[in-house]
Parts: C-alpha cells; structure tokens; sequence
C-alpha cells in the first residue's frame, strides 16, 4: 500500500483533489444538456468546452460515471473497419487516441499490441484481403499474413485450433488496448475544469417539446431548460427515444464478457476469430480479457448466463488448450445497442434540438474521443460533421445502410 | 439452465430454441410507400417491455409466439400461432 494513502487514512483531510467536483443542485438552465456520464457523453461535453467555447453544459448520469458500457467493455481499438465511411471515422479516432493521455496529464495505460482477425475458412480469407485493400487505400496499416506470422506473434497458439485450422490473419499493427474507467475520468476531468457540470445519480425522466423543438428536460432532480439536448446512453437508448416517440432500428441485446485470474505476460497482441466468435487479449494486470458474439436475444438488463463461459471456453481451449487449468475470475454483461448494420447513427433527429449519438453496439468504446468531437461539432454548428453524414438516423428510410457487418460481428 | 416451454415438446433447455424477434404486422406492399415499407422493415419499438415474439424450437422446428418481458427475461406465456386471426 502506498504511505499516501494510510496518511489519508489517519486524517481527516483529503488533500487530494477529487478528479471532478460533485455540485449540489441543478441550474434552471444549461445550453446544452448531455444525457450518460460515459466515455461518449463526457467526451462531447470535452470538445464543446474546450473547442467551441460552450461551457455552460451539464452531463446527467443516472448512476456513476463510467458504469455503463464504457466501464464494461474490452477496451479494443482498431480502425481496420470494410467500408470507406467507417475505415476513416475510426482512423481518425485512433490519431486521436495517441496524445490524449499527454492531454488529460493522465496515465490511459493505452497500449499498442498489435491485432489479429484470424481466418479459419475461405471466406474469411477473402474477407481479409477485401478489407486489407480498403484499409490501405485510406492509409490504415493492415495486411493479410500466413499461419507463421500468426504463430511467431503468438507462439502458445494451437494452429489446428480443433477442427478449424488457422489459414491466415488480417493483421493490423495499430491495435491498442486503453484503461476504460480513465478515459470517462480524463474526459470528464478534462471538461469540469473548463465549466462543465457533471451530476451523478441524476436520472433524466422525460424531455419536453414544443412545437417540434426541445424546451427542457424532467430530472429526479428537477426540471431544466434547455433548447440543446444529446443522448449518449448506449444500451438504454431506447428508453430515452420512448420519451420522445421517436422509433429506429436500434435493438438491445446483451453482451458478455470475463477475465481470468492473473497470469505472467505471455499474450502481447489481440487475438480475435470470426469463425470461433471469441478474441483475447492480456490485461497489464495479466488477467486474460476475453469476449464473444452478442447475447442471442433481446434483454434489457446486465444479467451474466453460465452458458457464456462454458461456450466462450470450449472454444478458447481450441485455440489455447494449456489454458484448461485456468480459473476464471469474474464474468459481466452490458446493454449492446445494436443496428442492423452495424454502424451507429449519429446526428441530428427529426426533433430540432434533440442529438443522437447511438447504435454503439459492441464496438463504441475505440470511437470514445471521434464520436465525442464530431457530436460536438454537430451540436455546436446544428449540422452533422462531414464524418458523420453516412451514419445519419435518414439512412435507414432512404434505404443506404451501411455493409459495416463483416469487420465489426464478433463484439470489439 | 434457463427453460423454454415449447407448445408441442414442452419444457426444454433455452438453447434448444432460437429467437426471431418481436412480432410486426407488415403495410400493404401494393399500396403503401416506401418509407412505410422501411418504417416496417427497420424501426422497431426498441424499449423494454412485455413483447410478443417468434421463437422456433429448432429440433423440431416448432415456430410458436412466446409473451415475454424483455426487461427481467421472464417468459409469461408461449402458444401456437393462430396466423394472425383477430
Ligand atoms: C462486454 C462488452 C465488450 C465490449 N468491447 C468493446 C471493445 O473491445 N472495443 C470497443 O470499441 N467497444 C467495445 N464495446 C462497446 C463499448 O463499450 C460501447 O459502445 C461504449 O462504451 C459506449 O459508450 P457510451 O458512453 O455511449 O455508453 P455508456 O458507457 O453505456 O454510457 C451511457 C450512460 O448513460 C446513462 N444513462 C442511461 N439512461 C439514463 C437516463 N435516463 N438518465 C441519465 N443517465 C442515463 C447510463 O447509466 C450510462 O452510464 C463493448 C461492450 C460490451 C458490453
């Protein structure tokens, strides 16, 4: 234990400053109302303060910051997506990435190992190349590489994998991990020192409009006006569109994941399969992190099932059969928001002055700090930032969905 | 083991069945618009509540309509669909 903290234990001060102060009431009026106190909601309220001036913003979280899907996920960053649209939303996501822990003055732990989509079948193969050559088209590091390669980065892989033997990879070098709780931290530091207000254990209840626009928000707190309001709520989207009538595609069902009790380093990169619908990868604390497809139905809760780890093992004893006798030290779930192919939406809503920033599904946490800065803009400008425009709620009607499914189905 | 009671085999083991998602009464395709087709197709009313849906038990491939509440996962009620009889 660090003598810091027994000294904080024997007084009665606590001279280290809190990473956010934590305001008694609610103002009547904000500009500007974000609703989720996770890495999305936090990072929009960032870039509102910091590149557009707009301070006088709150961010309403029903329970703590971070305790959503931002603090539940496995924490994967790539930018090695099929189609133009994402390949470049999430590279300019990872560019992000690189100095926000010099920026927050706050450690991210963010590190790069390198990522591997393992191909077991010629489909997948194929898969591979086609998303490689879109990748480099737009500058993204991405190649496909033989069995080998796979086994000189990973030299406890079972190439056999059972009856799926390992053809080849897509590998893509950028891959990265991050500590998820201090990316909601550092953003959420990051916009209370430039004015934000950010209340906790704050439920938003309902939104008021009138005339087509928003006029304020109902709190278990009170009520605010407001002519601005974003909701960045991940798996209970729905239930705030419910408030506005509002339908979409946006479908939720849980996703699960584990770790293993700590084991010394062994596994530097991220490994994933399609085939086998599980990936790994290690912690910095050396407890394997490891996750698998969706939850087959839909469920509005963060229930954990058995037959997750018996499933999610069976096939990662394919892959790494001397894990057999390893324990598995705990097991959650969080509320995905899935669309129908596999992109959010983002933008602007029929209601004037209402934002989404949504469909976040299973692989939100990479686009943490883009989504945050290209929703402020959106919300700064009343108009869609250029990186944003395919991911509009409008697609669906116009019949443009996004083909996004083949790089973003096993959940990361 | 969460249990699935199906209308023909009775009680089995949830992985037995797959789901098929909430019940939709389609537009007229002849005369409806586009956008109430795509209204139809995509939108859904994605919040938690008690829901009819299609469920198949997939060794006997029984298609059947199970009530549900899709916020605690409780299943109320499952029956035969009668083929949209009112
Ligand atoms: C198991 C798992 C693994 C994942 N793995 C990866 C991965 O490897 N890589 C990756 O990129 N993504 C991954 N994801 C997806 C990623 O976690 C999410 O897309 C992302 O964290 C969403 O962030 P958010 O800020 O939008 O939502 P959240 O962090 O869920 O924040 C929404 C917040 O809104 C609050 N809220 C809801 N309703 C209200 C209300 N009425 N009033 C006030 N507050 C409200 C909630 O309490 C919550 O804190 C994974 C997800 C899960 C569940």
């Amino acid at each position: 234990m660090p003598w810091r903290l027994l000294r904080f234990g024997l007084s009665k001060k606590h001279p280290e400053p809190r990473m956010f102060d934590a305001p008694d009431a609610l103002k009547p009026s904000y500009d500007v109302v974000i609703i989720g106190g996770g890495g999305h909601g936090l990072a929009c309220a960032y870039y509102l303060a910091r590149d557009f001036g707009i301070t006088n913003v709150c961010v309403l979280e029903k329970g703590y910051i971070g305790g959503g899907n931002t603090g539940r996920n496995t924490t994967i960053i790539r930018s090695n997506y099929l189609t133009p649209e994402g390949a470049q939303f999430y590279d300019k996501s990872l560019e992000l990435w690189q100095d926000l822990s010099t920026e927050f003055d706050l450690n991210l732990f963010y590190s790069n190992r390198g990522h591997f989509t393992l191909a077991h079948t010629d489909a997948a193969m194929r898969t591979s190349r086609w998303r490689a050559e879109v990748n480099k088209h737009y500058g993204i590091d991405s190649e496909v590489v033989g069995p080998e390669f796979v086994k000189k980065h990973a030299p406890m892989i079972n190439l056999q994998c059972g009856h799926h033997p390992i053809m080849g990879a897509l590998y893509h070098a950028p891959g990265s991990v991050a500590r998820h709780d201090a990316v909601a931290w550092g953003y959420g530091r990051g916009a209370n020192m430039r004015g934000v207000e950010i209340h906790q254990r704050t439920e938003v209840l309902g939104i008021d409009t009138k005339g087509g626009k928003v006029c304020g928000v109902k709190t278990s707190k009170g009520y605010i006006e407001t002519t601005k309001v974003l909701s960045a709520t991940a798996g209970s989207t729905p239930r705030i569109l419910k408030m506005l009538d509002i339908d979409t595609p946006i479908f939720i069902h849980p996703l699960q994941a584990m770790v293993s009790e700590p084991l010394k380093p062994w596994l530097d990169t991220i490994l994933v399969s399609g085939s086998l619908h599980i990936y790994i990868s290690q912690s910095s604390r050396g407890e394997l992190v490891m996750g698998a497809s969706l939850d087959p139905y839909e469920v509005h809760s963060t229930r954990s099932t058995l037959d997750f780890p018996e499933g999610l093992s069976a096939q990662m004893l394919d892959m790494f059969p001397f894990l057999s006798e390893v324990k598995v030290m705990r097991q959650w779930a969080g509320m995905a928001d899935m669309t129908p192919d596999f992109a959010p939406i983002m933008g602007k809503t029929r209601i004037d002055g209402f934002y989404l920033d949504a469909g976040w599904g299973t692989y939100g946490f990479k686009a943490t700090p883009v989504s945050g800065k290209t929703m402020a803009y959106t919300i700064a400008n009343d108009k869609p930032h250029e990186l944003i425009t395919a991911f509009s709620s409008e697609r669906f009607k116009n019949y443009e969905l996004t083909g996004e499914k083949g790089a973003a189905s096993v959940g990361h | 083991m969460k249990i699935m009671t199906c209308p023909i085999n009775g009680e089995r083991p949830i992985s037995e069945f797959y789901y098929w998602g909430a019940i939709k009464t389609p537009p007229n395709p002849d005369i409806c618009s586009d956008e109430e087709w795509s209204d139809y197709v995509f939108n859904k009313n994605g919040a938690p509540g008690i829901k009819k849906e299609f469920w198949c038990h997939s060794p006997s491939n029984t298609w059947f309509v199970a009530e549900r509440d899709t916020l605690t996962d409780t299943i109320l009620k499952t029956y035969l669909y009668d083929g949209g009889a009112k």
